[in-house]
């Protein structure tokens, strides 16, 4: 039961709930229950059937509906007399700026991207309003609490960096399902039905440059006297047959690997005439987008295992029916885990590739959560994430500092905890975010152009969606609606020029500032020249620094700042093996740089979760509360003793 | 729809997608197959109902007859607060109605009758049995009777007071594999009942042992001494409370600190439930059934108390 102060101050309360899914509908009812009675709540989202398992205030009726209002109508239901003011929105749009952040006394993250998170723990700190950031995985979960001056921010500490192989790993010798899933994703199916214009690395590089310019781009390109069977076997003979010999040319590479095997369709599929399936008429019911390859082909188990036969059927079939059903969206379109088709020609060129390198093949299932990055949910952690977060919101409106918590959810017990508190951080001295620490950027100013910088590192590393750049009072660059037609032409010009050749050049020892008005975040960038970067290991081509992660300074504060107790430096054992598979979030680096509104492909789509960011380092180094010894001390006399944590309100 | 032989439907493949990723494809079918009981509707049970709605069990039924009050709807999200909607029917039977619509799926049904009645056979036809809200004698004996059955019944008692919560679980002789790194492990638990758990002498246990597990016990043997309904006690009740506390202590052989009075005072003076308690306390108890019947994952052994006061979710051991 909720004390009368805590009641007063939960009525007199308006809070901003960011997030209508998993977490989001656990949260507006505990809200509601609890006595909350001005909730605001954004979410661009809309409702899908894989959200109906934890959602559980949405409905199959109510699928492709705003997951805000929908949420917004189920609630009132049991609580008629609250007021919920539903934004169906991205909290990344303008209208969600500072002033509008200021009229709420705490906001409550249930978000699923990184991206989003940022940019909120941004606009808290420019408005002063205490944040309150959640995350689930599975059955793992955390909270943590965020105010000004007071604990870290969201950034502080920095976050696991996605996932991401080296491109020779995918395109020439995959050790794994997942780089096989990432080539028929991110290069194959880009290619075949992506934008032609963008970069591709499809083709293996060879040593043998003569042969490879024989089989030059329109490899790809249908000729006019083929039907869709001839194309698609000409395809998969190019890719897992051709390439493959190719790539065995260069023997270097398979002197302590594995050779691959190359396949071709007339090993695999020998007897299938053209055109000759018997349920080809059934693909033609229906709308374009519920077009099925494993239905025409008679599949019909998502978790079965497919052969090489049945997986090379659905590839040929796949590939036929987006030619036919689907060839106006040919040339623009991008993987998404929600289409059916795509993931059935992204599961079966995996696992036609997979076959080729001896690698185990996987089923649908499987190979959709892989390639569409779904991230597990279940509804049990996602209640109780969402009953941490009301405790949290509460303290931070009664404006109990001392009581703050960061909580984590566990799979197995700590030292007997399932739901362990940890005290949180002071902000990090260090943190660009919170601090105005300057950055330290190592780049080649005559290679690296201007565009090169805004996308890499503006969007991609600082998070910023509206960002201005100046150089001393010259400005670099800027985003807005309201320039004028030669400023937006200057800006563009500039985006092609290398640093060096700006209008007010761009060296070794400049001092960039950068700003995003709409966060009201401003950092500096030190620009020091350097020529070489490695290929993989520093993809980018630059590599920023300065802002030190959390963790390492951390570790010697707890010991002089910390409270008096035996337990201080006692680190808590955690089992790694079940976090591994949290860092198993293959964030696509471009939708990552764009940093513009959410594609289909990206990670944040239908997961209600997060990048989790506890790993078993980072809980090890926090240190755990005290002993229970030491709190009927503080709770039954009180606290006299400034050392000791004040527990009791 | 219905269900075809071993395969999960196409619809439930669809919905449970999420969470067959946290747990697998057996453990859903085991989970379409379970039947599970629940009896005492207030805020924590609501919240495990939800959630095992939602996982997709087999069938759930309800007992609760006691109809709507204001207090009992306090952290209740089934239930409109509305006269009309509520007028002469049990609290069973309104939350029913709205479960039924959060998961055609699964069937969900009311049981009408004083739980203290229900004999052994009927607890037979459930995979696992929550109770809540019921004197101590229901719980031990509900307990028995589940232990008294060929078929192993998984039991659960949960109770919330102030911004506390305590679940004890009875699996009696579980056994369970486990994926460690490549091997699979066959673990083997074995559970006291919840009357031998609560007899274990508290000089026994661990020294660092929760404060919360004794203050439950100390309020749940005053209830009982007085004749009292559960939590019908006031912050009035303290001076005798602590007079339980020290012939307690004193007969266990434990200092009374280990109780401290704020906790005491805190547990009696709870009238209405406080529900991002009763959310967190029914996150875990779902968890802990989903674990049972999928016979996926180390299930909790054999109390779980939480008070959100200093934030802690505590497992505790006791077995004697």
């Amino acid at each position: 039961m909720a004390s009368e102060e805590q009641l007063s101050a939960i009525k007199g309360a308006k809070v901003l709930m960011v997030g209508a899914g998993g977490i989001g509908c656990e949260l507006l009812k505990t809200l509601a229950l609890s006595g909350f009675e001005d909730i605001h709540i954004i979410d661009m989202d809309t409702i899908e059937v894989s959200n109906l398992n934890r959602q559980f205030l949405f409905r199959q009726k109510h699928v492709g509906q705003s997951k805000a209002k929908v949420a917004r109508e189920a609630v009132l239901k049991f609580r008629p007399h609250i007021k919920i003011t539903p934004y169906h929105a991205n909290v990344k749009d303008p209208e969600f700026n500072v002033d509008f952040f200021k009229q709420f006394n705490v906001v409550l993250n249930g978000l699923d991207n990184l991206d989003a998170r940022r940019h909120v723990n941004r606009l808290c700190l420019a408005s002063g309003v205490p944040l309150v950031e959640s995350g689930t995985t599975g059955f793992l979960g955390q909270v943590t609490v965020h105010v000004k001056g007071k604990t870290e921010c969201y950034e502080c500490q920095s976050k696991p960096a996605p996932k991401t192989y080296p491109v020779c790993t995918i395109t020439s010798t995959p050790t794994k399902f997942v780089h096989c899933i990432v080539w028929a994703k991110d290069l194959l199916f880009a290619k075949l039905f992506g934008n032609k214009n963008q970069e591709n690395d499809l083709n293996v590089r060879s040593t043998d440059a003569s042969s490879s310019s024989e089989h030059s781009e329109d490899v790809f390109e249908r000729r006019a006297d083929e039907d869709f069977e001839q194309y698609g076997r000409r395809i998969y003979d190019h890719v897992f047959g051709y390439n493959i010999e190719v790539a065995l040319r260069n023997e270097e590479t398979w002197k302590n690997r594995n050779k691959p095997r190359p396949v071709y369709t007339r090993d695999v599929l020998p007897l299938r005439p053209v055109g000759q399936n018997g349920n080809k008429d059934k693909a033609s019911i229906g709308d374009p987008s519920s077009v099925s390859a494993m239905a025409s082909l008679g599949l019909k188990n998502p978790q079965d295992l497919w052969s090489l036969k049945e997986n090379s059927e659905v590839f040929l079939e796949a590939l036929r029916l987006f030619f036919l059903k689907r060839e106006k969206e040919i040339g623009q379109l991008g993987f998404d885990k929600d289409d059916q088709l795509a993931v059935e020609f992204v599961t079966s060129a995996a696992n036609i590739r997979a076959a080729s390198f001896e690698i185990p093949l996987h089923s649908l299932f499987e190979a959709k959560g892989i390639a569409g990055n779904i991230v597990h949910a279940v509804a049990t952690t996602n209640a109780i994430i969402a009953g941490l977060i009301v405790l949290e919101a509460i303290k931070v409106l009664q404006n109990d500092v001392k009581s703050y918590r960061m909580t984590y959810c566990l799979e197995h017990p700590s030292r007997k905890m399932l739901l362990m508190p940890v005290e949180p951080f002071e902000p990090n001295k260090s943190c660009y975010v919170c601090s105005e620490t300057p950055l330290t950027l190592e780049i080649s100013t005559h290679r690296s152009k201007l565009r090169d910088f805004v996308e890499k590192i503006v969007k991609a590393k600082l998070g910023m969606s509206l960002p201005l750049i100046m150089h001393g009072v010259a400005l670099l660059y800027e985003v807005g609606d309201d320039l004028e037609e030669d400023e937006v032409a200057n800006y563009a010009a500039n985006l092609d020029k290398v640093l060096s050749e700006l209008p007010s050049p761009v060296t070794g020892g400049t001092i960039l500032t950068v700003e995003d008005l709409q966060q009201e975040l401003k950092c500096s960038i030190n620009i020091k020249h350097r020529e070489e970067f490695d290929e993989e290991k520093e993809p980018d081509g630059m590599v920023l620094s300065g802002w030190t992660p959390a963790l390492a300074a951390e570790k010697t504060k707890t010991s002089d700042n910390g409270p008096s107790s035996s337990n201080a430096s006692q680190t808590v054992p955690l089992e790694s093996e079940d976090n591994d598979e949290i860092e198993i979030i293959l964030k696509d680096p471009e939708i990552l740089a764009a940093g513009k509104k959410r594609k289909s492909s990206d990670i944040s789509v239908a997961v209600d979760s997060e990048i989790f960011s506890v790993t078993s380092e980072m809980l090890a180094k926090r240190k755990v509360e005290e002993d229970d010894s030491h709190n009927d001390i503080v709770m039954v006399d009180g606290n006299l003793d400034p050392n000791k944590k004040k527990r009791v309100q | 729809m219905g269900k075809v032989g071993e395969e999960l439907t196409e619809q439930e493949t669809a919905i449970y997608d999420r969470q067959i990723r946290v747990w697998g494809v057996d453990a859903q079918r085991r989970l379409s197959k379970s039947h599970i009981f629940v009896s005492g509707l207030k805020g924590t049970v609501i919240e495990f109902c939800k959630n095992i709605v939602l996982a997709g069990v087999g069938s759930l039924t309800l007992n609760d007859d006691r109809l709507v009050t204001e207090e009992l709807l306090s952290a209740n999200f089934l239930v409109p607060p509305d006269e009309n909607v509520t007028r002469g029917k049990s609290l069973a039977e309104l939350c029913c109605e709205s479960l039924k619509d959060f998961n055609p799926m699964v069937s969900v049904s009311v049981e009408k009758g004083d739980l203290a009645n229900f004999d052994v056979e009927f607890f037979q036809k459930f995979d696992a049995v929550v109770i809540s809200c019921c004197s101590l004698l229901t719980k031990k004996s509900v307990n028995a009777k589940c232990r008294n059955l060929p078929r192993r019944i998984a039991f659960y008692t949960v109770e919330c007071r102030d911004s506390c919560g305590e679940i004890f679980v009875d699996l009696q002789n579980y056994s369970y594999s486990k994926k460690k790194k490549e091997e699979t492990i066959e673990c083997q638990l074995q559970y006291p009942s919840f009357e031998e758990a609560i007899a274990v002498p508290w000089r026994s246990l661990p020294k660092r042992t929760s404060k919360l597990y004794f203050a439950m016990r100390v309020l749940e043997r005053f209830e009982v001494l007085e004749k009292r309904n559960l939590q019908d006690n006031s912050a009035d009740d303290l001076p005798n409370v602590l007079k339980l506390r020290k012939e307690l202590c004193e007969a266990q052989c434990i200092n009374e600190s280990q109780i401290p009075v704020p906790l005491l005072q805190r547990l009696l003076a709870a009238r209405v439930e406080f529900p991002p308690v009763c959310a967190i306390i029914g996150g875990v108890l779902g968890q802990e059934v989903i674990k049972a019947i999928s016979g996926k994952g180390d299930p909790l052994k054999n109390f779980f108390l939480f008070d959100a006061m200093d934030g802690k979710g505590i497992i505790e051991d006791i077995s004697g």
